[in-house]
């Protein structure tokens, strides 16, 4: 579960307003995503490549429950985004919409635009030569980020269930 | 040495243990709980559910735990917006969701209007502000779509059991000084995170003087502090407005924490020498005394969940009465519900609004959300009673959003400046 890519850093109490835009949320996340962090960053959504990684500051995703924020960079590719903290209603949306995050103490000395590579299930973070560790996402959760998130992961469990009540007993 | 049933706890850990099943509960450990109430709407609701119900060939787990209220899209007005509300329409009538508010109000003020809140529940809202049921001891906090599919399909929901940082605000809150000030102050002090996803318990003299409505803001703006919910125990206060929006078979004296609970940090407060906060762009942690501001202002907004209940529509009726807004200067305001519109219009209110000057909006979301049509141009000055002011959340980039009380935002707009609505009072 490797990505290589390169990296994006943002600062501190990064928003949902910034990253899905009010005034595009009556539309698909294909329209959303193309305006993801444009009042931050304008060129983000049309150079963001699959694989990239986002490093930010604390309380990343603050603000509204839409969970098209975290949609929308899944949607644009982004493969793992670090930061000292989330907030709470986002990091829950995001490993519900299969996009890994992790809580990386260190992710404010990560230098901009360096390679990386993250391994979401060890919590390994590679970029610039060195090696960061991050907090283990908790094993329910990492099992359902494996399905790829909430969704794919109820559809395997009420197969199985089906499947189950199939067989004679 | 105490038994298990007698481990004193939070008022949130009895909810969680409650929903839960258990005994107690420990704050840290993850566990999950059945579901009393999912409230959604228009945006985070059925347009959402709908294709992963479908996808999974799944059914609402019980329809009578629902209440579907739309709110971000009307009154619908281009047809993006027609074909959402038509589907939160179509919903309703095909899982025969007999909780179904439609255009009356915004969700969190008319959830408890219609009588769905109780202390002791244990409730999901699609929506960052569900906290604001954490004023009738509910436990109460907001998840994403994805999340609530999950909860519509098997009425459960996992959780790390909080722990509990204690607010307690002693004395009173003086003339012209609002529980939103309240909450910009300590979103000042201890910034966005400073709730750190965990229960907020507001507790003290100045919390038991608020009527209901103003409960609401302190634990609606307890998302903005980062908490996952925020928490006010019930009282009698409580009572008489349950009483009155037909709630039944309600405990008050069963959902109070206990007093030898640990927690997480206790902060004290005198409420009486707090002065009106504003906010300044672009964030909610901006907040500083009013005296430290003198800018135009171009719009002022009275409105959302946060800032247009009735109790708030009176504040800022206390300042406009007898007044004109000032020349250049735009007051707008939607009020939060049509039960609240209605009083308003009843008692005079809304007339003292409009003889001032102020333009109506429909009861909805509105410019709050952002997602509709009332959107603030480039470099414009606001003054709002709402909850954030994130860049570009409410219009253009470029437009400057400061957040204040519905007094503030009454007194801004008389004088065209930001200034202390308490020299306007009662003048």
């Amino acid at each position: 579960m490797s990505n290589s890519g390169r990296i994006w850093k943002l600062g501190d109490n990064i928003d949902t307003d910034v990253l899905a835009p009010g005034r595009y949320m009556k539309f698909g996340i294909e329209e959303i995503a193309s305006h993801c962090l444009e009042a931050l960053l304008p060129d983000f959504a049309s150079t963001v490549q699959p694989g990239d990684v986002i490093v930010a500051g604390r309380n990343f995703g603050a603000g509204s429950s839409r969970e098209q924020a975290p949609q929308a960079l899944k949607h644009l590719g982004v493969a793992a985004v670090l930061a000292p903290s989330f907030a709470g209603l986002f990091y829950r949306n995001a490993l519900n919409l299969g996009l890994p995050v992790l809580v990386c103490e260190a992710a404010p000395t990560i230098a901009d635009n360096l390679p990386c590579s993250v391994d979401f299930e060890t919590g390994t973070v590679k970029a610039g030569g060195q090696t960061y560790r991050c907090e283990p996402i908790p094993g329910f959760l990492l099992a359902m980020l494996r399905d790829g998130g909430l969704l794919p992961h109820l559809e395997k469990k009420l197969a199985a269930e089906r499947t189950l009540e199939r067989k004679p007993a | 040495m105490r038994n298990s049933s007698s481990i004193p706890q939070t008022l949130a850990q009895k909810i969680v243990a409650c929903a839960a099943g258990r005994e107690s509960v420990a704050p840290g450990e993850i566990v999950t709980c059945k579901v009393d109430l999912a409230m959604f709407h228009d945006s985070s609701g059925p347009r959402r559910l709908q294709p992963m119900l479908e996808r999974l060939g799944a059914k609402v787990w019980d329809a009578n735990k629902v209440v579907l209220i739309t709110d971000h899209y009307v009154p619908a007005n281009d047809d993006d917006s027609r074909k959402i509300i038509r589907i939160a329409r179509d919903w309703a009538r095909d899982n025969q969701i007999k909780n179904f508010y439609d255009s009356v109000g915004i969700c969190h003020v008319v959830l408890p209007q219609k009588g769905h809140l109780k202390p002791g529940m244990f409730a999901v809202g699609g929506d960052s502000h569900s906290p604001t049921g954490g004023a009738f001891g509910a436990y109460m906090f907001g998840i994403g779509a994805t999340e609530m599919l999950g909860v519509v399909v098997t009425g459960e929901i996992w959780l790390k059991v909080p722990q509990t940082i204690l607010m307690r605000w002693n004395g009173r809150l003086s003339a012209g000084v609002t529980a939103k000030d309240l909450m910009l102050f300590l979103c000042g002090k201890f910034g966005l995170d400073g709730g750190q996803y965990q229960a907020v318990e507001f507790a003290g003299e100045a919390i038991a003087a608020l009527d209901m409505q103003e409960r609401m803001t302190i634990t609606n703006m307890s998302a903005e502090l980062g908490a996952q919910t925020g928490l006010i125990a019930p009282d009698e206060t409580t009572a008489a407005y349950l009483r009155q929006a037909g709630a039944q078979d309600f405990d008050i004296a069963a959902w109070q924490g206990d007093a030898d609970a640990p927690l997480l940090a206790t902060h004290e407060f005198d409420a009486a020498t707090l002065s009106p906060q504003i906010a300044a762009p672009h964030s909610p942690a901006n907040a500083a005394a009013v005296g430290d501001y003198n800018e135009r202002i171009d719009i002022a907004y009275i409105g959302a969940c946060t800032g247009a209940k009735l109790t708030d529509l009176r504040a800022a009726a206390q300042v406009l009465r007898g007044k004109k807004i000032a020349q250049g200067t735009e007051l707008l305001v939607g009020p939060a519900s049509k039960q609240d519109q209605d009083e308003a219009q009843a008692d005079g209110t809304l007339q003292a609004l409009v003889d001032a000057g102020a333009k109506i909006l429909p009861t909805s979301c509105g410019a709050c959300a952002g997602y509709g049509d009332y959107r603030f141009g480039e470099n414009i000055n606001v003054i709002s009673s709402t909850a954030r002011n994130f860049k570009g959340r409410m219009g253009a980039a470029s437009s400057r959003v400061f957040l204040g009380s519905p007094y503030s935002v009454a007194a801004a707009a008389v004088q065209g400046r930001i200034c202390d609505p308490r020299d306007l009072l009662g003048k």
